[in-house]
C-alpha cells in the first residue's frame, strides 16, 4: 500500500464543489441511519446541501444495501452518486458491485472482517477492523455503521467530529447515545492510530 | 398544534404528511405499504393531535371507501399507498369521481406489475392514475421532484380536491418519497388553503350536483339539513338514479368540463434552460432530476438541451407541450417505466415534424443522467 499522510487525504475533500459518497454492505448493518447520521452532520452542522437516497432488498436483514450522500455547495440536482468520492463497503458483495463507480482519486474504506479484496481498485483504500471493534472495543457489534462514521470523519473531515457526534446524539435511538458515542471515539481512534 | 420540524433534514414522505396537515386534512384511512409507509406513520401520530382520525383499514378498497364517506361528512381527506395498493383502490376511486367527493390518493410509486419491487423506484403508474377506473372521468394527478415540492404539490392536490370537488392523485416515487434533503418548509401561515364551495341556497332549493356555471356544484355536508343523495349509478342534479341520455351526456360532459375548462389553472410546469434550446427533454418526478444534469453535461459538450419539468401530469399539459416542441430539432422523453407520457407527447406534438423520442428504465433504478446524455449524443 502507498504511503499517504492523513492530511494529504482530508484534502482531497476540502473546497470541493460535489461530494458523493456511497456507503454499501448488506441489511440489518445499519448503513441507511449512518447515512441519515450523516446527511445531518454535514447538512445541519457544516451548512452544506445534502441528498440522502437509499436502495434496499424487501429484506430485513441481508439482501444488497446501499445509502448515497450527495454533498454540495450548490444545488443537488441528482441526487444518487453517479462517480463516487468515497465509497464504504462492509460485505465483499458490495465492493465487487461497487469498486467500478470510484474515482481514481477516490477514497475506499472496507470492513477487514468482511472483505478481503485481493486486488485493490483504488490506491486510497484502506482496511479497518470495524465490525470487530464494535463488537470487541465498544461491545455491541450493531454499533459498527458508528465506528464507520468515526473513521470517516477522522479519515476524510467530510464532517467534523463534533458535528458527527451531535447528529449522532440526535438520531440514536434513546438510550443508546452513550454506546453510539463511544462507537463513533473508536471509530476516530482507529485511524489516529494508523496515522500516527 | 403539532410542532413540526420544518427546518433540516426532511423526507418527501415526512413533507408530504407535513403539508397534509398544513393543508387541513383530517382524516386518513390507509393501509401501510411500503414505499409510502412514513405517510401513514406520521399522520398516526399526529393526526389525533390535531383533532383529526386515523384508521388504519382492512384493506384498501376499505381505505378508499372510507375516504369518499369522510369526504361527504366534511372532513378532507387523503390515503397513501404504492402500487399494489393503488390497484385495489380503482373502484371506489372511480366512485369518489362519479360522485364528486373531493380527496387525495398519495401514490408512492414502486416496480410493478404486482407486488414487483417493494422498494424500488418506477413511474409506472401514471396511466393508471388516469385511466386506472372503469368509464369516463378525468383527473388531476401531480408528481413532484424535491422534497421541498412535495409539500407544495401536497397542498396543492388537497386545494385542488376541494376547489374542483374531485379526487387528486399525488404521483410520487419511491426516490422522492425516501429521500432525504435540506429543506425549509413554510409555516402553516404562509400557505393557501382552499375549501370546498358550500351552497348558498336554503336546503329546500339545494342540488347536490347542479349543472352550475363553473361546473362545480357547490357541497353540503351530510348531516347540516340538506338532502344529498349518493349513488354511482348515473344521476341527475338532485341525486337521483337515471337512464336518461340527456341526463347521461350532461354529467359525463360536466365532469370533464369541471377539470378542463379550469385546466391552465391546474397545470404547473418549469422550463429549465429551454430559452435558446434545441432539443427539448421532457421528464417529471424524479427522473426529472436526472434530466437536470443531463441537460447541465449535455451543455458543456455543446449542445443545446433544455428541459421542460411537468409537475401537472393529469390534465396534461398538452399546449405547452407543443408549444415548446414547435421547432426543436427533437424532443426526449425521460420516465421510470416502458413508455407512458411519451404517448401524450406524440399526440400533442402531432404534425409539428419534431421527432420524439423515449428514454426509459423499468428495473427500479433512477434513469442515471449519463445514460440521458448518451441518449441525446445518440439523436
Amino acid at each position: 500500500m502507498a504511503d499517504f499522510k492523513l492530511e494529504d487525504i482530508r484534502n482531497l475533500f476540502k473546497n470541493k464543489s460535489r461530494i458523493e459518497v456511497r456507503l454499501s454492505g448488506a441489511g440489518g448493518q445499519g448503513l441507511i441511519l449512518a447515512s441519515v447520521i450523516m446527511a445531518e452532520a454535514v447538512g445541519l452542522f457544516e451548512g452544506k446541501n445534502v441528498a440522502q437516497t437509499q436502495a434496499y432488498g424487501p429484506e430485513a436483514r441481508g439482501g444488497a444495501t446501499r445509502a448515497d450522500v450527495v454533498i454540495s455547495e450548490g444545488e443537488i440536482y441528482y441526487p444518487k452518486a453517479t462517480k463516487v468520492d468515497l465509497l464504504l463497503v462492509m460485505t465483499e458483495e458490495a465492493l465487487t458491485k461497487y469498486k467500478h463507480v470510484l474515482k481514481p482519486e477516490g477514497v475506499l474504506i472496507y470492513d477487514e472482517f468482511y472483505v478481503h479484496p485481493k486486488t485493490l481498485p483504488v490506491s486510497r483504500s484502506f482496511g479497518f477492523d470495524i465490525t470487530r471493534t464494535a463488537r470487541d472495543v465498544v461491545g455491541k457489534m450493531v454499533t459498527a455503521n458508528m465506528v464507520a462514521l468515526g473513521i470517516i470523519s477522522a479519515l476524510t473531515g467530510i464532517m467534523s467530529e463534533e458535528a458527527l457526534k451531535k447528529a449522532v446524539e440526535r438520531k440514536a435511538p434513546e438510550g443508546t447515545e452513550e454506546i453510539n458515542l463511544k462507537a463513533v471515539e473508536e471509530g476516530i481512534k482507529l485511524v489516529k492510530e494508523r496515522f500516527k | 398544534m403539532s410542532e413540526f420540524k420544518r427546518v433540516g433534514i426532511i423526507q418527501g414522505n415526512e413533507a408530504c404528511a407535513v403539508a397534509a396537515i398544513d393543508a387541513g386534512v383530517r382524516f386518513f384511512a390507509g393501509y401501510p405499504i411500503t414505499p409510502s409507509t412514513e405517510i401513514a406513520e406520521m399522520l398516526a401520530a399526529e393526526l389525533p393531535k390535531v383533532g383529526g382520525r386515523f384508521i388504519q383499514m382492512e384493506d384498501e378498497l376499505g381505505s378508499m371507501a372510507a375516504l369518499v364517506g369522510a369526504s361527504f361528512a366534511g372532513l378532507k381527506p387523503m390515503t397513501a399507498t404504492s402500487g399494489p395498493g393503488f390497484s385495489l383502490m380503482q373502484e371506489n376511486l372511480g366512485f369518489a369521481a362519479m360522485v364528486e367527493a373531493p380527496c387525495v390518493v398519495v401514490n408512492v410509486q414502486r416496480g410493478g406489475p404486482s407486488t414487483g419491487l417493494p422498494t424500488k423506484a418506477s413511474q409506472g403508474d401514471v396511466m393508471q392514475a388516469k385511466w386506472g377506473s372503469h368509464g369516463n372521468y378525468p383527473i388531476i394527478a401531480l408528481a413532484p421532484h424535491t422534497v421541498r415540492e412535495v409539500y407544495d404539490a401536497t397542498v396543492m392536490a388537497v386545494n385542488f380536491a376541494e376547489e374542483y370537488r374531485t379526487p387528486v392523485v399525488l404521483l410520487l416515487d419511491e426516490v422522492i418519497g425516501h429521500m432525504r434533503e435540506r429543506v425549509v418548509l413554510p409555516m402553516p401561515e404562509e400557505i393557501k388553503v382552499v375549501n370546498r364551495k358550500k351552497p348558498s341556497e336554503p336546503p329546500e332549493f339545494y342540488k347536490p350536483y347542479k349543472h352550475t356555471e363553473d361546473y362545480i356544484p357547490p357541497m353540503a355536508i351530510f348531516g347540516e339539513g340538506y338532502r344529498f343523495l349518493t349513488t354511482g349509478l348515473f344521476h341527475d342534479e338532485m341525486g337521483f338514479p337515471t337512464s336518461d341520455d340527456n341526463e347521461i351526456t350532461k354529467l359525463v360532459k360536466r365532469l370533464h368540463k369541471k377539470i378542463y375548462a379550469h385546466e391552465e389553472k391546474i397545470w404547473r410546469y418549469e422550463e429549465f434552460m429551454t430559452e435558446d434550446a434545441e432539443y427539448l427533454l421532457i421528464a417529471y418526478g424524479s427522473a426529472a432530476r436526472a434530466a437536470k444534469e443531463a441537460v447541465l453535461l449535455t451543455r458543456k459538450e455543446g449542445k443545446k438541451v433544455g428541459l421542460l419539468r411537468i409537475l401537472t401530469v393529469w390534465p396534461f399539459p398538452a399546449k405547452i407541450v407543443r408549444e415548446l416542441a414547435n421547432g426543436k430539432k427533437a424532443v426526449l422523453v425521460c420516465e421510470l417505466n416502458y413508455g407512458e407520457l411519451v404517448g401524450e407527447v406524440e399526440r400533442a406534438t402531432k404534425g409539428l415534424n419534431v421527432p420524439v423520442f423515449f428514454k426509459g428504465r423499468w428495473d427500479g433504478e433512477l434513469l442515471h443522467p449519463f445514460e440521458i446524455r448518451d441518449f441525446i449524443k445518440g439523436v
